[in-house]
């Protein structure tokens, strides 16, 4: 069953169109991530789809019926940027907000679920990054949402933190809830995400799960070479394949057949020295797609 | 909905009082201005005044009391509101120069002086006595310190926290839950509303215990006067802070409102005399009338209806202000 259906959503600010007909479907308990440049139109589509924002036109279906007032009780939100009402302890943010809802889940179990009863009476001002992050999760639990929105959760982050709050976000999942993820950190996508959704320009560019995307996109590995370990390269390579491309200080040689390529490096007298085999990610994806690096 | 409205109300009350510093500011300040006039205004002049009624004709014999120097004689038209001021020790003497009587009150050491002064020159003067407690500086001025004191908690309490709660994203975090615009304000409202409260009854039975200040009029009515002053000032905090998210524009809006009713509305010296274009601004604010209709009250014994206008005032004003700024009111004033 699809927990969120969009159709047809279209957001424009004067001349400016944001979000240009974006359809998707959402089933209940999958992860699904929102991908895009910065401007891609990721936030005004979150925003909608959180009541925060009108769509100029389209429709937002929730559990099958037509977004009304009350979605709110059903969703979960953490925000990238939101400050907390000051001189409030943990624990009375967690009630403060708990009160707002009908119905809300038991705050201790949620303190332990987010690992937050070490500091449970303290200010919330006072946490680190990744401290406030889980309390920014588990104000977005508080209600036992069946919809769940992280908008770039572990922005800022250190590599521990992140890790502790993906675990966090599996903890979640594994409890039923549909999770709504936008990142900018594709590793973070690939881990995460069961179906992903990636926009710019306010379209819908790709859409399936990483894996399928992945495969549709790359026929096989990619081949990295030194660029200074090669002279007159380009004219080497022209004649080896089509399938390559410029990054940073390599050359990168898409191909399905590592072997026939390796020997045909070899004949061409190009140096091995440096050479990396590797799988391609997300990030190669997306910049396949939009043309841009990702800025985390 | 009352559960939402009163976890807000918990939540901004507390966060009031952990806020130490202006907690304490709010208290401690209005001591330190009373403090000070206290001691300013404690004892100022030491010249005699006479008030003084008769005809013009009576001058032409004037009592031989007048050619004594250091004495300043107020002509009166009106008997009772001459015997009112005397009452109130604003004179020392009063004198009926037609029926030769005079008039001295009885707790006043000055009036006891003027008597001695007046029978040594002119003894076939006929002695009347009343009594009554001098209004001095302190009591004049207490309305007019808790009625600043009340503009600037309310007007900087509401309006501000809500922009910064704005402006920082707080107000968003709370439009995606179930919380609503209404349950919202009116808790932020009423928290204030009985923070002010509070602080006018420590300001005003401090300054009662510390300075035995006056109060011939109702408790009631007074108290009544500064909650209604109140709300208007809340609503127009309100109504500046409904759709801005720039804190440096709304502390600046705050002070073109709060400054001039600092200055002008009466809160350190009475309108009277003061220039016609003057008076006509000061009464278009609504500290003028709060200040006004609550000293009437505590100094001159006033009734709270026989101060209809003032309220009448400041009641339109709350509906206007309080209705257009929840028209205007925007949680996050992107316009989307």
């Amino acid at each position: 069953m699809n927990i969120l259906s969009v159709k047809n959503l279209v957001k424009s600010f004067r001349d400016v169109i944001a979000v240009d007909h974006i359809s998707f479907d959402v089933p209940e308990g999958i992860c699904l991530g929102l991908l895009g440049p910065n401007g891609a139109g990721k936030t005004t589509t979150i925003e909608m789809l959180e009541g925060l924002v009108k769509p100029s036109s389209g429709e937002i279906l929730y559990f099958g019926e037509l977004a009304a007032t009350d979605v709110s009780q059903h969703v979960g939100i953490q925000f990238q940027h939101t400050s907390l009402p000051d001189h409030m302890t943990v624990k009375e943010t967690l009630k403060l907000f708990a009160s707002f809802y009908t119905e809300s889940v038991d705050l201790d179990e949620l303190i332990k679920l987010c690992a937050l009863e070490d500091f449970a009476n303290r200010d919330a001002r006072r946490l680190s990054g990744g401290q406030r992050q889980r309390l920014l999760l588990a104000l977005a639990l508080v209600n036992d949402p069946r919809v769940v929105f992280l908008d770039e959760p572990t922005t800022g982050l250190d590599p521990q933190a992140r890790r502790n709050f993906w675990d966090l976000v599996q903890k979640i999942k594994a409890k039923g809830k549909t999770v709504l993820l936008t990142t900018h950190y594709m590793d973070e996508a690939q881990y995460l995400c069961d179906e992903l959704l990636i926009i710019d320009k306010g379209k819908v560019v790709e859409t399936g799960s990483p894996d399928t995307i992945l495969s549709r996109h790359f026929d096989g590995v990619l081949i990295q070479l030194p660029k200074d370990s090669i002279t007159d390269v380009s004219h080497k390579l022209d004649e080896l394949t089509k399938n390559y491309s410029e990054t940073g200080s390599k050359f990168e040689i898409l191909t399905s057949e590592v072997d026939a390529t390796l020997s045909e490096l070899m004949r061409l007298g190009i140096p091995l020295q440096g050479l990396q085999v590797r799988a391609p990610t997300l990030e190669d994806l997306f910049l396949k797609l939009t043309g841009h690096q990702l800025r985390a | 909905m009352f559960k939402r409205y009163f976890a807000v109300f918990t939540a901004r009350n507390r966060e009031f009082f952990r806020d130490r510093s202006s907690f304490i500011w709010n208290i401690f300040f209005p001591f330190l201005l009373l403090f000070l006039f206290a001691f300013i205004f404690g004892n100022s002049q030491d010249m005699f005044k006479v008030g003084v009624l008769g005809d013009e004709d009576a001058y032409l014999s004037k009592p031989q009391i007048f050619e004594l120097r250091h004495i300043q004689f107020i002509p009166y038209e009106d008997q009772d509101s001459a015997v009112k001021k005397l009452q109130q020790h604003q004179i020392d003497m009063l004198l009926q120069l037609d029926k030769r009587v005079y008039w001295v009150n009885r707790s006043s050491p000055k009036g006891y002086m003027t008597e001695q002064l007046l029978m040594s020159k002119d003894s076939e003067y006929q002695r009347r006595e009343v009594d009554g407690r001098a209004v001095r500086y302190i009591d004049f001025v207490l309305p007019g310190i808790l009625g600043m004191n009340i503009m600037f908690s309310c007007l900087f309490g509401v309006g501000y926290i809500i922009v910064r709660y704005r402006k920082n994203g707080v107000l968003k975090r709370l439009k995606a839950t179930p919380l609503n615009a209404v349950e919202f304000l009116s808790a932020h409202i009423s928290s204030r509303l009985i923070i002010v409260v509070c602080v006018m009854f420590i300001l005003f039975f401090g300054a009662h215990w510390i300075f035995d200040t006056l109060m011939f009029g109702s408790y009631l009515s007074f108290f009544a006067v500064l909650i209604l002053g109140a709300m208007t000032m809340i609503s127009m905090s309100l109504l500046i802070a409904c759709r801005t998210r720039s804190e440096e524009l709304t502390g600046g809006l705050l002070n073109v409102a709060s400054w001039p009713m600092m200055a002008l509305s009466g809160v350190w010296f009475s309108l009277e005399g003061a220039p016609e274009a003057l008076q006509t601004f000061a009464y278009m604010l609504p500290l003028t009338h709060i200040v006004e209709a609550s000293r009437a009250i505590s100094i001159e014994g006033a009734t709270f209806f026989s101060q209809a206008d003032h309220l009448i005032f400041l009641t339109v004003m709350l509906v206007l202000f309080s209705g257009i700024g929840a028209w205007l009111f925007s949680w996050d004033s992107d316009h989307r």
